[in-house]
């Protein structure tokens, strides 16, 4: 958004950049625009977030004024001593605010938990329902806790691989701090009761187009650094990125085609119906599982351990295998969402068939990563944040095999729309995003801050905690979907149905109490490492020397 | 290994590498989406569908914002002991002017693809108002909220209007009678309104609400209550439906 084109004259008198200057204009106008929208809104929520739009919008009015005071009138060097100056300030915001949302959304989902094995503490209130809250749970957790880890990790790794600055001078914060808007605008929309009613994309139309004005932009920032690289090849965690931007982007667009009922209602109906909106939906569903979740943090995994391990990436033919095998085959496995259903078998069986390849690629995948580990595997007994790093990609290798198990037609019979999911995506969930994403922050925030870590003790209480945690939700839930679903196609000597559906519900109390308990172990890990973040944060000690060059494969 | 070299085209160019991305992302979701805009095959000839009701479309639009579909799925699968538990597996047709669907991903509570007539008007208020009161053993949250929550239809024709661009038959004299039609599907005493009504909606029933001004429970009902009942299934060849 903001432009990189500067009116400084040479004479060094200070000038608005083009991307201040539109910026500024852009904000201003959206105060009007929003307050304009609110006062003839046709409900008081969708008035609420168009007065949060204007808030925002005076903010980073007030924010773009107050920088351009501040600031020197030269733009940043792009090299200070032939090094490149690189921009960590929206890599801290995205880093800090990633362990606040993950915080939010981990308790969300003990309080979720728990409302299933305890249904009275809903307290009759609309905005803390279970149905309500569900979307805030999965929507913090991914796209406000997983996304902003994402833009931290991604906008560091592309600096420190391309050895070049940021590209943009606002644009970087406009990524970072629009995103978090709209997590906002999202988050509290659901509480609210505005929702699309699709699983994953429950955001309005609002909120859609305002995300797709930030992640053009994201795209833009991310592409310009790359082509200001000074090494000759594109590091492969970058490829991943790129895959992971461009995909999220076309699948945000395609699932979120509505047509708003007013610019004035938050409510919209998507252009799709029925059984092509279902397919749509799962194409959608299953690729922010493949695209978001996957190939986003296995950016991750592609620079953070080997950089950890201090080993360069173990095949770099596998990485290239592993690429794009991938990131084909992900596409298709949507339909393993629709089993038996209205969707016509040649699109279930197409489905399914992709999603059991789909265990090759991402078997590959964890073998590059766990492999990477050759020659150093005995820095797992003297360093918690490798060992979380590398129990990631362990669990990631077990859902990524489980998750193609549950394709298969006869499975899916008995495991769809019971807990046997819940768990299937906790592992991945909990056990691989969670887990390299805290490694990822281990190593990122004591880096952008210059710090050492505060405690390595602590680090191994996280990991121990929250394993215990996680082992407790995934046999909980194994047990229980498994349980349920043969309950629900359990007959009697007779003939009949063996069990009522309420029967089924009833069975699943104790499970669902194990499962909340474990919950609250990974939340409690969480709280650990925020604390041991914060603490490394505000410690006074600068870390002794900038850590080494990365040992990364050479690209050739 | 020269090939592997060759590969270098990717990592030295990203507007090459974008492009290759672009490619290989594309083809699986064009061979599994485009066939069922136009293979006749993908919905069912049926009878008895028709578009929702503007009180129906209003509860729809209740369910959709209560999150319902995070427990409930509206598929019954084809498989033994789904039909047996639930009825008739769903067909396609059932849910061709569902903007979005409602097929769902979970069962924390039933199926509701067929729960249309199986309980009344009475025992959905009591289980909406406090679900233990009527399933000793539920989950489910309490919505005691609904039945005290005047519903908002001021905008009804407006969101018809919509679902008609979207190839919803909804006709001009439907959209025009939108808000006739809710408040007479709302009153149980308005028999002349309801006949009417039922011109424009087959099966259409009007549904017993309780105070004077229709509230969100009103709406939600009867939603519910046509869920699954539309199509004549006395009509329905499944063989000659085989996909």
């Amino acid at each position: 958004m903001a432009g990189t084109g500067s009116l400084t004259p040479a004479n060094g008198t200070k000038r608005m950049t083009i991307g201040e200057l539109s910026l500024l204009v852009i904000s201003v106008a959206m105060v009007f625009l929003s307050i304009f929208i609110a006062a003839k809104a046709h409900t008081a929520a969708y008035a609420f977030h168009m007065y949060v739009f204007a808030a925002a919008s005076i903010a980073s009015a007030l924010a773009i004024v107050n920088r351009y005071m501040k600031r020197p009138a030269a733009p940043a060097p792009q090299f200070i001593d032939g090094k490149p100056n690189y921009n960590w300030g929206p890599i801290k915001f995205a880093g800090v605010i990633a362990m606040f949302w993950g915080i939010a959304g981990f308790l969300v989902g003990v309080i979720i938990a728990s409302e299933l094995a305890w249904p009275a503490i809903n307290m009759d209130l609309p905005w803390i329902s279970f149905g309500r809250l569900r979307p805030l749970h999965t929507s913090a957790v991914i796209f406000a806790f997983g996304g902003n880890v994402l833009l931290a990790t991604s906008l560091y790794v592309v600096q420190r691989t391309c050895r070049a600055r940021l590209a943009g001078d606002l644009a970087p914060w406009f990524v970072v701090l629009g995103y978090n808007l709209f997590i906002v605008i999202a988050g509290t929309g659901y509480l609210l009761g505005i929702t699309q009613g699709k699983e994953y994309a429950e955001p309005e139309w609002y909120a859609d187009l305002w995300l797709t004005i930030v992640w053009v932009t994201y795209l833009l920032v991310f592409l310009a650094t790359i082509w200001k690289r000074t090494e000759p090849h594109i590091y492969v965690a970058n490829w991943f990125t790129l895959a992971f931007i461009l995909t999220i982007a076309v699948l945000h667009l395609g699932n979120n085609a509505t047509i708003p009922v007013s610019i004035f209602s938050p409510k919209s109906y998507i252009l799709w119906s029925g059984v092509q909106d279902a397919m749509i939906q799962w194409w959608y569903g299953h690729n922010a599982v493949g695209f978001f979740l996957t190939a986003g943090f296995l950016a991750i995994m592609y620079y953070f351990v080997p950089k950890r391990a201090e080993r360069p990436v173990y095949s770099y033919r596998l990485s290239i295998v592993h690429f794009w095998a991938l990131i084909f085959m992900y596409i298709w496995a949507g339909p393993h969402h629709l089993h038996y259903t209205a969707l016509p078998d040649w699109a279930q069986t197409l489905g399914m068939t992709f999603s059991i390849m789909l265990w090759m690629p991402s078997w590959g995948g964890m073998i590059n990563g766990l492999m990477t580990l050759s020659g150093a595997w005995d820095k797992l007994r003297t360093d918690p944040v490798l060992r979380m790093l590398v129990v990631s990609v362990a669990f990631y290798g077990m859902s990524t095999f489980e998750g193609p198990l549950m394709s298969i037609k006869v499975v899916n019979s008995l495991s769809h729309y019971t807990d046997w999911t819940v768990g299937h995506v906790h592992s991945g969930a909990l056990g691989w995003v969670g887990y390299v994403s805290f490694g990822a922050l281990y190593c990122l925030i004591p880096w952008v801050y210059n710090r050492k870590l505060y405690s390595n003790k602590l680090v191994n209480w996280h990991f121990w905690v929250s394993t215990i945690g996680i082992v407790l939700y995934i046999s909980a839930m194994w047990v229980s979907g498994i349980l349920q679903g043969l309950m629900w196609r359990a007959y009697n000597s007779l003939g009949f149905l063996e069990y009522s559906f309420i029967e089924t519900v009833e069975a699943m109390h104790i499970f669902y109490v194990i499962r909340a308990l474990g919950g609250l172990l990974f939340l409690t890990g969480a709280l650990i490492m925020a604390w041991n973040l914060y603490k490394t944060i505000v410690s006074a000690e600068a870390a002794e020397a900038p850590e080494a060059t990365p040992a990364l494969a050479p690209a050739e | 290994m020269s090939i592997w070299n060759k590969h270098a085209i990717f990592e030295k160019n990203s507007i090459i590498l974008i492009i290759g991305i672009l490619i290989v992302i594309s083809i699986g979701g064009l061979v599994e989406i485009l066939p069922l805009f136009y293979l006749k095959s993908t919905i069912e000839k049926v009878e008895g569908m028709r578009p929702y009701t503007p009180l129906e479309l209003a509860g729809r639009n209740i369910y959709v914002r209560e999150g319902c579909y995070n427990c409930h799925s509206q598929m019954v699968r084809a498989l033994r002991d789904e039909v047996e538990r639930y009825g008739h597996y769903s067909l396609a047709a059932e849910s061709m002017y569902d903007h979005p669907f409602q097929w769902g991903s979970k069962r924390n509570g039933p199926d509701l693809a067929r729960l249309g007539g199986k309980y009344s008007d009475a025992w959905h208020r009591d289980h909406l108002n406090n679900p233990r009161a009527v399933v000793p053993g539920s989950i489910m949250p309490s919505y005691s909220w609904l039945a005290k929550t005047e519903l908002d239809s001021r905008h009804i024709a407006d969101d018809m209007k919509v679902l008609a661009i979207e190839g919803v038959p909804y006709t001009q004299e439907m959209i025009a009678k939108a808000a006739v039609d809710l408040k007479a599907q709302a009153n149980p005493d308005d028999t002349a309104g309801a006949a009417d009504l039922a011109k424009r909606y087959p099966k259409a029933t009007a549904r017993s609400s309780l105070g004077k001004t229709v509230t969100e429970a009103d709406a939600l009902i009867a939603y519910m209550q046509m869920l699954g009942t539309l199509v004549d299934f006395k009509q329905f060849n499944g063989k000659a439906n085989w996909r």
